[in-house]
């Protein structure tokens, strides 16, 4: 157990804004270590830009993140990332063990190439999200809940102690879905912590322990029960969420 | 007389080779235009180069126009980066404009440089090998074997040491980024070497041209191949296939050499597009093909299915009559049963046709379905 004052995540007074117009408006976001934490907000709320400025890959016009106490390029080699599937061109000549290799980079550092040790830990995480069938497959055969499937092993591999995943269930079935969310569980069982941009409010309350509502501001951030009410809901999403309203 | 088609060809298939490889990963990155721009700007580079060395293959030549080439990259970046412009449009207003400059230069001061602008657009390939590199008596060869056989060996070495950073920047650049890869310095090393390239190959091929050997090849290659390895060893391959059959086909012809090779890499790539085995347009139409007559026989055997045993089958399963009840033509009727019987979905009972069990299950599961 960690002294509670631990955070996994720190982000303070954060502003990201493209030109004049804000993203991200003064986000302070802390998050403890071994939640399972949904990030959920409208279409155009920031989710994927917090992520992304969590990671360095967005500047932020001002604030600050840390994670655990350091800046983010000195704990690269803790923080595991699942961009959103399309944002890679599937029709890249390569198969699915290769690219679930690519996630073993970043321990390797420049130059060094991928060993048998890396191959038997791609593979293991393949078995993982049930792809050990498919290692040959060229990525551009893969339905989409495959890709998704790939991309977490890609993750897995990194054997991070942070992951950050951008609608890992977005087009993907039902079975993925559920492969997806008991393996994020199984993470967060064994005191990963783990950040998903969610989209489905249905799913909150059963898949995560932990929300952040985000509507370019943060409007609310802490544990689900707590968390997830139908004010803090209203203020996020306007007046566009009737059917919640039983809550 | 022999030694000179030789090193013509040497030349040819080494900057092939040379271009080739840089070539993948501007196809990947969906970047072949730039190589477009990066050819026609470097322009300036080489006169401001030849103004200082009066040599057109001076090392220092190779710097200034590849230092212009990476500048054109860096404008039409930082023209896209203004959202103001897309990067069609930004690559239209950058290369032309530098290129318009060294125009500009060559035609200010032609009176006093012998520079001139066909042999930088075209090249001459035929004479390539007249400039040699000779130390005190001995002749050591053409300058630009020289010339790109370095920027082959550079190529190659920056591609293998640094292949896994190339291909994880050119598949997931955030990724990339994420693990600390600078896929920024990995751009720009390419695009260094892409400007190299292009400068060493205009001696040879002329700076519009080397477009051919930059991007047919490997656009060929991808659509050969599902690995990234051997879409690099099947561009140098193809791109050095079309430079030695290019070549000879100009000496049989009589014509432009680089004219030629780059007419070659053209027909090559619709070559391989028509008849690669899956993915290229004559299997694509056999596909077609095939499923319509497959297709066929499924109605056929669904439709005496539906009437297996009623008092009208008699009359549906009478070959003569089938293009009736199907409005099918009648020679296309007498294919479709044809193969149906070669199948043995059906069986040909005097002038009817009868299911076979064959037929009996394929249309149970075509209805299922």
């Amino acid at each position: 157990m960690q002294a509670p004052d631990v955070k996994a995540i720190e982000v303070t007074d954060l502003t990201v804004a493209y030109r004049e117009t804000p993203v991200l408006w003064d986000i302070d976001l802390d998050v403890p270590p071994g939640v399972l934490l949904a990030i959920v907000g409208p279409n155009g709320a920031g989710k994927t830009t917090l992520i992304k400025a969590i990671l360095g890959l967005v500047r932020p016009a001002a604030g600050n993140v840390l994670i655990y106490n350091k800046p983010y390029a000195l704990q690269r080699k803790i923080v595991g990332y699942v961009p959103q599937r399309g944002s890679v061109d599937w029709d890249f000549p390569t198969n699915v063990l290769d690219v679930v290799m690519m996630g073993r980079y970043g321990a390797l550092g420049w130059i060094r190439r991928p060993g048998k040790q890396d191959r038997e830990m791609a593979m293991h995480a393949l078995e993982k999200v049930g792809m050990e069938k498919y290692t040959t497959r060229q990525i551009s055969q893969l339905s989409g809940g495959q890709q998704q499937r790939v991309f977490l092993a890609r993750a897995l591999v990194q054997d991070a102690t942070i992951y950050l995943m951008d609608e890992p269930f977005q087009g993907v079935d039902a079975t993925t879905e559920r492969a997806i969310i008991s393996l994020l569980q199984e993470l967060r069982e064994n005191g990963k912590t783990v950040v998903v941009v969610h989209h489905d409010l249905q799913t909150v309350t059963d898949y995560f322990d932990w929300v952040t509502l985000l509507n370019i501001r943060r409007i609310a951030s802490g544990p689900v029960d707590e968390t997830f009410t139908s004010d803090n809901l209203r203020e996020t999403y306007g007046g566009r969420i009737a059917f919640m309203k039983n809550r | 007389m022999i030694q000179e088609h030789l090193d013509i060809l040497l030349i040819a298939i080494v900057t092939a080779s040379a271009c080739a490889l840089p070539g993948v990963f501007l196809v990947l990155r969906r970047m072949t235009l730039m190589s477009d721009a990066i050819s026609h700007a470097i322009l300036p580079g080489i006169v401001l180069a030849f103004f200082l060395t009066h040599s057109l293959s001076s090392p220092l030549m190779i710097l200034a126009a590849a230092a212009t080439g990476v500048l054109t990259v860096v404008f039409v970046e930082l023209l896209q980066k203004t959202k103001l412009v897309k990067e069609d449009a930004a690559i239209g207003l950058t290369f032309p404009a530098l290129f318009s400059i060294g125009v500009i230069l060559i035609s200010r001061f032609s009176s006093n440089i012998h520079l001139d602008i066909d042999a930088v657009l075209l090249g001459e390939l035929a004479y390539a090998p007249l400039n040699r590199l000779e130390i005190s008596v001995y002749d050591l060869g053409p300058v630009s074997l020289y010339v790109m056989g370095g920027m082959l060996l550079l190529n190659l070495a920056f591609i293998i040491i640094f292949y896994k950073e190339l291909k994880l920047a050119t598949f997931d650049v955030s990724l990339a980024a994420t693990l600390g890869f600078a896929p920024a310095l990995i751009h720009y090393g390419l695009m260094t070497l892409v400007s190299m390239t292009t400068v060493g190959a205009f001696d040879a091929v002329g700076s519009i041209l080397v477009v051919a050997l930059i991007a047919g090849p490997p656009a060929t290659a991808y659509l050969m191949t599902d690995s990234l390895t051997r879409m690099l060893v099947l561009s140098v391959i193809i791109g050095c296939m079309n430079a030695v059959s290019g070549y000879w086909l100009s000496f049989l012809l009589n014509v432009s050499i680089a004219g030629t090779i780059a007419t070659v890499t053209f027909f090559v790539f619709g070559l391989i597009f028509m008849i690669v085995p899956n993915r290229g347009l004559i299997s694509i139409a056999r596909r077609h093909i095939r499923q319509k007559w497959e297709f066929a026989q499924t109605m056929l055997v669904i439709h005496l299915f539906n009437h297996e045993g009623l008092p009208e089958a008699q009359d549906e399963s009478e070959i003569a009559h089938l293009h009736e009840h199907l409005r099918w033509e009648p020679t296309f009727a007498t294919r479709v049963v044809k193969y149906a019987l070669n199948n043995r979905y059906v069986s040909q009972q005097a002038t009817q046709l009868m299911l076979t069990d064959r037929g009996r299950s394929i249309a149970q599961q075509a209805l299922v379905q």
